[in-house]
C-alpha cells in the first residue's frame, strides 16, 4: 500500500498505511500531527455557484503548479449563472488531480470531496468511493437547506455517511468569527467562507499561500477592505487545520519530475488566445478577431480583448454570422482573420465558411464544441462537431480541422492551424472543446524565437497576361505550384486591384465563369489543395512501447488524457495497446490508413456518437470499434481501460499470465511515465 | 468617404515589436510606388461584360460614380468595394478597384472588418433592398450605429430583382408578384427612416435617374467620416418598370419630390406652391407656402444633433411616394469605429508595450532547474 488513499487518517481508517512514509510534526499548542506521503490526490470542490467553487478551485491549481505537481483539471458548472440557492441544479464543481508523477486526467473519482452545502452533498456523494474522505460545512445544513433537496434528516448526524470518513465543520460560522473585526456585515464576510476553505486545504497539502496573498491583492486592488478580509479568512483556515484536532493528518505530494524549463499553469481557451497573439506575431500580421459571445468560447474574446497592445483588434459583432465576416473582410485587407464560437455559432457561419473556401483567403475558426444539438449542454463537453466541421457546408467545400489534445496544446494548434491558413489560403476550424477550454495543465512556456516562423508573402506585382496577351496582368486565381495557394494581393497595392466573390472563378483569372469543365476543374482544384496539405503533416506517431500489440485505440481531440491513462493501465497490467492520437482530421495523415491496417482492432473512443468511426470506416474501409459516450464529461480512465481489455483479450493473441484486474493510473512504474506521444 | 492614400496607417502602434506587425501589409503597398490619383472614369472600368438587363437603373448609377469617383483624388488601389447578392451586387465586378462580391446580407459585416482594420482605404458597399433590409437587415443597423467609416449605397427597386420579382421589403402593401398573387400583406420599411432609428450619422437619398442630385449625395457622403447610407432609387425595368414614376415624371415630379438643400428653406413643388412647416406634435407637416408665414417655413439643418428633425423629415412620404424628400436628411460628426478602435491600440501598447516572452510566462510561473 503506498498511501494511495488519501484524507483518511490511517488511526480511523483502519486502512494499512505506509507508516515509513509518514512523519511527525508538533503543532503549536502541543498537537502531535502527522504527515503522510501520498503520490497522487484527486479533490473535489463542490458548492452552490454563489459559492466561488471555480475560483477556490483554480487558486489551489495555481498553488499546485507552484509547487512543482502535474494536475489536471475538470471544472463542472451549471449553465445557469445563479440557480436558485441551495438547490441541486444551481451546484457548481471543481476537481483537481495532482501527483508526484506525470498524469494525464482530472481522475475518475475523488478521493476528497469538499462539499458547501446539502445539494452538493447530494449532487457528487455518489462519486465519491467509500472511505473516501468527506469534508463538509456544518453550518449550511439547516432545516431549510436539507429540505430544498429532500434529506428528511441531517445526514452528518444520521449515520448514513458511516461509509465515508466525514469531517464535518463549521466553515461558514468561523469564518465569520475570524473576520469579526473586519468592519464587513455578517453577510458579506460569509463570502470569504471559500478562502477559509482554500486554507485549510492548502494546510493539509502543504500548498504555497503567497501567491494566493499576491492574487488576492491584486484581485481587490481598488477594494482594500475585501483583500483584507479574503487573506484573513485564507490565514484562519490555514491556522485552523494547523490546531484542531479534527485533522490529525496533512499530506504531502512531491513534485513531479519535470524536463527543466519554465512552467505556469494555463487553461485551454488561455492558452488559444495565446497562441492567436503569437500567430500574429510570427506571421508580421496584425490579428482581428470577429466573435459573438458563446459558451465555453467566449473567454478567448475576453483574454484577446486585453491584448491590444499586440496589434490585436478584437470586435464584438451582432451575431455569429458578422462575426465571421468580419474577420473574412479583414483576412482580404491583409489580417489574421480570427472567429471563435462553439457549435451553434459554426452552423450560422457555415455560408461565409464556404465564400472563404471559394475566395481562399486565410481564415482561422475556432469552435469549443460543447454538448448539442440545438442549445444542448452549453457548459458542458463533447465532440460532435466533428462532421459539422468537416462536411457542414453547401457544395464541395473542404476545411481542413485540426483538434488540440490537452490545455496546453491549445497553443500550439492555434499556431498549426494559422500555418495551414496562411500558406495555403484558406479557412481552417481549429475545434476545442469545453473540457480543453475550462480544464488546466501546467504548461511549458516556449520560447518566443524558437515558435514557427509563419511570415507570408504578399503579391506585390502582376504575375501574367490576359487571354489576348496583354503583360502585365494580375491574376488572383494563378496557383503556386507546391502548395496550390494563390496569391493574396491585399488592397492598397497598385496594379494588382482584382474581384473576388462566392460566384465560381474562372481558372487563373478569377473571373466569373459558369463553364462546366471549369467548375469541374474548379472543384477538384480545391479538393486537391486541403488534399496537399497532408504532404506539410509529419509522420503519424503511434506509442506502443512494447511494440507488440495487435490493437490500436485512436481518438482525437481531448480524449487524449482518459485515453493515454487507460493505455497505461493496459500495460501495466501486462498487454500491449498502440496508442494513436490525431492533430490533423482533414486531410488525415497520409500514412494513416497503412498504420491502422496494420491492427487486428482499431477502437476508436469518442465523445459522440462515432463520428471519427464513420470517417476511418469509409476512407480506409477498416472494421472500427466504435466506443462512445456523450455524458457531457470527459471518459474515465478506468472504463476505457475496461473497454480496451475486452478487446484485446478477446482477439486471442493476449500473452499468458495476464492478471484479470487492472491496476489504476498511479501504481504505473516510471517505464511508462512520460512514455506517451 | 475621405482616405488618405499616401498614409497607411494602420492604426498599429509604433514600437520594435510591433513595427513587423502591419509592416507585410505596408512593404506590399510600398513597392509599387508612388500613387496614381489623377484618374478618369475610364481608368474605373473593367474588362467585365456589364450583364445586367437592357434599359436597368444599375447603369446609370455605375456611369454616375464610375465619372464621380475621380473627382475624390483616392487611387483605384485604395478603393473597395463590398456587395451582397442581388443584381445591384454585381456592382464590383464592373469597378476597377479591389472589391468583393460576397454573399446574400452580409456586405456590411464584411466590410466592417476590412474598414475597422484599414482604416486607409476607403471602402464602399453596394447592396439592394432585399440584401440590405431582409436577409442582412441586422448588419445593416448594427453597422450605422457603430458608425464605422463605410459608405453604403442601398439600390432601392422595391423588389427582388435577381430572383425574378418577388416582392420586397420596400415594396407597397398589396403590391402582386409571383409570390403574393392576391397582394402583398406586409407593410414595407422606409430605408431612411431605419437608418434615422439606428442613429446613422449620415443618411441621403437621390434617384438613378437624377446625375447631378446622385453626385451631390454621394460626394458628400464619401466625404463623411464615418457609416453613410445613400438609398438609391432604381429603377428595374423588368419585374417593378416604372415604381418611380411618379417622382421622375417632369410634371408629377417637382410636386411630390422635396430637395433637401442644407441652410435652404424647404419649398417646393410648381412656383415653390408648397413648403414644410412644424407640427403641433414636434413632427413636420406639409403646408401651401401663400398659407404660411415664411418664418414658419423650416429651413434644412442636416447638421442637427438630434435625429429626429430628420426621422420627420423622413415620414412626410407615404408608401406611394408623394412628398419624397430628396438629398441629405442628417450628417452629423462623430467619432469614427475605425479610429476610435486604432486609438484603443495605440493607448493600450502606450501603456504597456508588448512582449510576448512576457504575456506567455504569466505572473506565476515556475522554474524546474534538473529533472529529478
Ligand atoms: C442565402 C441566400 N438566400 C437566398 C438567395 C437568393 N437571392 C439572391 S438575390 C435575392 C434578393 C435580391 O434582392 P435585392 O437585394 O433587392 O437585389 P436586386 O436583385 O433587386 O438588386 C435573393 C433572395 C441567396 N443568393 N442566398
Ligand atoms: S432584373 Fe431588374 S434589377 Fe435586375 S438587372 Fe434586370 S432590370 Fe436590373
Ligand atoms: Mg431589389
Amino acid at each position: 500500500m503506498t498511501g494511495t488513499n488519501p484524507g483518511i487518517s490511517p488511526a480511523a481508517s483502519g486502512v494499512a498505511t505506509d507508516m515509513d512514509r509518514a512523519a511527525h510534526s508538533s503543532a503549536p499548542g502541543g498537537l502531535v500531527k502527522s504527515v503522510v506521503e501520498l503520490d497522487r490526490v484527486v479533490i473535489r470542490l463542490a458548492g452552490d455557484s454563489g459559492d466561488g467553487m471555480q475560483l477556490t478551485g483554480g487558486r489551489f491549481t495555481s498553488e499546485t503548479a507552484t509547487f512543482g505537481n502535474d494536475l489536471s483539471t475538470l471544472p463542472n458548472f451549471p449553465a445557469e449563472i445563479r440557480a436558485p440557492t441551495g438547490t441541486l441544479p444551481g451546484v457548481s464543481s471543481f476537481q483537481l488531480h495532482f501527483a508526484d508523477h506525470d498524469i494525464m486526467t482530472p481522475g475518475d473519482a475523488p478521493d476528497v470531496l469538499v462539499v458547501m452545502n446539502p445539494a452538493a452533498l447530494k449532487a457528487n456523494l455518489v462519486d465519491l468511493p467509500g472511505g473516501g474522505l468527506l469534508i463538509a460545512d456544518s453550518d449550511e445544513f439547516t432545516p431549510r437547506n436539507l429540505a430544498k433537496v429532500g434529506y428528511a434528516s441531517n445526514p452528518l448526524e444520521d449515520g448514513s455517511l458511516d461509509k465515508w470518513q466525514l469531517v464535518s465543520v463549521p466553515l461558514t460560522s468561523m469564518t465569520t468569527d475570524a473576520l469579526a473585526d473586519s468592519g464587513l456585515g455578517k453577510k458579506e464576510a460569509e463570502r470569504s467562507k471559500n478562502m477559509f476553505t482554500l486554507g485549510l486545504l492548502s494546510w493539509m497539502y502543504h500548498r504555497p499561500t503567497e501567491g494566493t496573498i499576491r492574487f488576492l491583492e491584486r484581485q481587490f486592488r481598488r477594494k482594500p477592505q475585501i483583500a483584507a478580509a479574503n487573506i484573513a479568512a485564507f490565514r484562519a483556515g490555514f491556522n485552523y487545520g494547523e490546531t484542531t484536532e479534527a485533522f490529525a493528518v496533512s499530506y504531502e505530494v512531491k513534485p513531479a519530475p519535470m524536463a527543466p524549463g519554465k512552467y505556469r499553469h494555463i487553461s485551454g481557451n488561455q492558452a488559444l488566445a495565446y497562441g492567436i497573439v503569437a500567430a500574429g506575431q510570427r506571421s508580421g500580421l496584425p490579428v482581428f478577431l470577429g466573435a459573438y459571445p458563446i459558451t465555453p468560447a467566449s473567454d478567448i474574446l475576453h483574454e484577446l480583448s486585453r491584448h491590444k497592445s499586440f496589434g490585436v483588434r478584437t470586435f464584438q459583432a451582432e451575431d455569429e454570422i458578422a462575426g465571421i465576416g468580419a474577420a473574412l473582410g479583414a483576412s482580404f485587407g491583409g489580417a489574421l482573420g480570427v472567429t471563435t464560437t462553439s457549435g451553434p455559432g459554426v452552423a450560422l457561419k457555415a455560408e461565409t465558411i464556404g465564400l472563404a473556401v471559394m475566395t481562399e483567403l486565410p481564415l482561422l475558426i475556432v469552435d469549443v464544441q460543447r454538448g448539442g444539438p440545438s442549445t444542448g449542454l452549453p457548459t458542458k463537453t463533447e465532440q460532435s462537431d466533428l462532421l459539422q466541421a468537416l462536411f457542414g457546408r453547401n457544395g464541395e467545400a473542404p476545411v481542413p480541422v485540426i483538434a488540440p489534445r490537452s490545455p496546453g496544446d491549445c497553443f500550439d494548434a492555434a499556431l498549426e492551424a494559422t500555418r495551414i491558413a496562411l500558406t495555403y489560403r484558406t479557412p481552417v476550424i481549429l475545434l476545442s472543446d469545453g473540457y480543453l477550454a475550462n480544464g488546466a495543465e501546467p504548461w511549458s512556456i516556449p520560447a518566443v524565437d524558437e515558435l514557427p516562423d509563419l511570415r507570408v508573402e504578399f503579391a506585390s506585382a502582376p504575375n501574367g497576361s490576359a487571354e489576348d496577351g496583354t503583360e502585365g496582368q494580375f491574376l488572383p486565381y494563378l496557383r503556386d505550384p507546391d502548395t496550390l495557394a494563390r496569391p493574396w494581393a491585399v488592397p492598397g497595392t497598385a496594379g494588382l486591384q482584382h474581384r473576388i466573390g462566392g460566384l465560381e472563378k474562372a481558372d487563373k483569372t478569377g473571373n466569373i465563369s459558369y463553364d462546366p469543365a471549369n467548375h469541374d476543374f474548379m472543384t477538384r482544384t480545391r479538393q486537391a489543395k486541403i488534399d496537399g496539405i497532408a504532404a506539410s503533416i509529419p509522420a503519424t506517431e503511434v506509442d506502443d512501447p512494447a511494440g507488440d500489440a495487435t490493437v490500436a485505440v485512436i481518438g482525437w481531440g481531448s480524449t487524449y488524457g482518459p485515453i493515454g491513462a487507460a493505455c497505461r493501465r493496459i500495460r501495466a497490467s501486462g498487454r500491449s495497446v498502440a496508442q494513436v492520437h490525431l492533430r490533423h482530421l482533414n486531410p488525415l495523415p497520409a500514412d494513416l490508413g497503412e498504420i491502422l491496417a496494420r491492427y487486428d482492432r482499431v477502437v476508436c473512443p469518442e465523445m459522440n456518437l462515432g463520428q471519427l468511426a464513420l470517417l476511418l470506416r469509409a476512407k480506409y474501409l477498416i472494421d472500427v470499434h466504435s466506443h462512445t459516450q456523450v455524458r457531457g464529461l470527459p471518459f474515465r480512465a478506468a472504463e476505457l481501460a475496461a473497454v480496451l481489455q475486452d478487446v484485446i483479450d478477446s482477439t486471442g493473441t493476449t500473452p499468458t499470465a495476464i492478471p484479470s484486474a487492472i491496476p489504476a493510473e498511479h501504481t504505473v512504474g516510471a517505464a511508462s511515465n512520460g512514455a506517451v506521444l | 468617404m475621405t482616405a488618405s492614400p499616401h498614409v497607411h496607417d494602420l492604426g498599429m502602434p509604433a514600437g520594435p515589436d510591433l513595427t513587423t506587425v502591419s509592416g507585410a501589409i505596408d512593404a506590399s503597398i510600398a513597392a509599387n510606388g508612388p500613387k496614381q490619383t489623377e484618374l478618369r472614369a475610364k481608368d474605373l472600368k473593367t474588362d467585365q461584360e456589364v450583364r445586367w438587363c437592357p434599359g436597368c437603373g444599375d447603369y446609370v448609377i455605375l456611369n454616375a460614380v464610375q465619372s464621380f469617383l475621380p473627382s475624390l483624388g483616392i487611387a483605384r488601389e485604395d478603393m473597395v468595394i463590398v456587395s451582397g447578392i442581388g443584381c445591384s451586387s454585381r456592382f464590383p465586378y464592373y469597378m476597377n478597384t479591389y472589391g468583393m462580391h460576397s454573399i446574400h446580407g452580409r456586405a456590411p459585416a464584411i466590410a466592417t472588418g476590412l474598414a475597422a482594420s484599414r482604416p486607409d482605404l476607403s471602402v464602399w458597399v453596394v447592396t439592394g433592398d432585399g440584401d440590405a433590409l431582409s436577409i442582412g437587415g441586422n448588419h445593416l443597423i448594427h453597422t450605422l450605429r457603430r458608425n464605422v467609416n463605410l459608405t453604403i449605397l442601398l439600390f432601392n427597386n422595391r423588389i427582388y430583382g435577381l430572383t425574378k420579382g418577388q416582392y420586397s421589403p420596400t415594396s407597397e402593401v398589396g403590391k402582386v408578384t409571383k409570390s403574393t398573387p392576391m397582394g402583398s400583406l406586409d407593410h414595407p420599411f422606409n430605408p431612411v427612416s431605419l437608418a434615422l432609428g439606428a442613429d446613422a450619422t449620415f443618411v441621403g437619398r437621390a434617384m438613378d435617374s437624377d446625375r447631378k442630385g446622385l453626385t451631390d449625395v454621394l460626394r458628400q457622403a464619401a466625404e463623411h467620416q464615418g457609416t453613410s447610407l445613400v438609398e438609391i432609387y432604381q429603377n428595374c425595368n423588368i419585374f417593378n418598370d416604372g415604381a418611380f414614376e411618379l417622382l421622375k415624371d417632369p410634371t408629377t415630379g417637382p410636386m411630390w419630390t422635396i430637395p433637401l438643400v442644407h441652410g435652404e428653406p424647404l419649398v417646393f413643388g410648381p412656383g415653390g406652391a408648397s413648403c414644410v412647416v412644424r407640427d403641433d406634435f414636434g413632427g413636420l407637416r406639409i403646408a401651401e407656402t401663400n398659407q404660411v408665414d415664411a418664418s414658419q417655413i423650416v429651413v434644412h439643418d442636416a447638421h442637427r444633433e438630434d435625429p429626429s428633425y430628420a426621422f420627420a423629415l423622413s415620414r412626410l412620404s407615404s408608401q406611394d411616394l408623394r412628398y419624397t424628400p430628396m438629398g441629405v436628411f442628417r450628417r452629423v460628426a462623430k467619432p469614427s469605429y475605425d479610429r476610435m478602435m486604432a486609438d484603443q491600440l495605440e493607448d493600450a501598447a502606450a501603456q504597456q508595450p508588448a512582449d510576448l516572452d512576457a504575456l506567455l510566462a504569466g505572473n506565476d510561473s515556475w522554474v524546474v532547474t534538473s529533472s529529478s
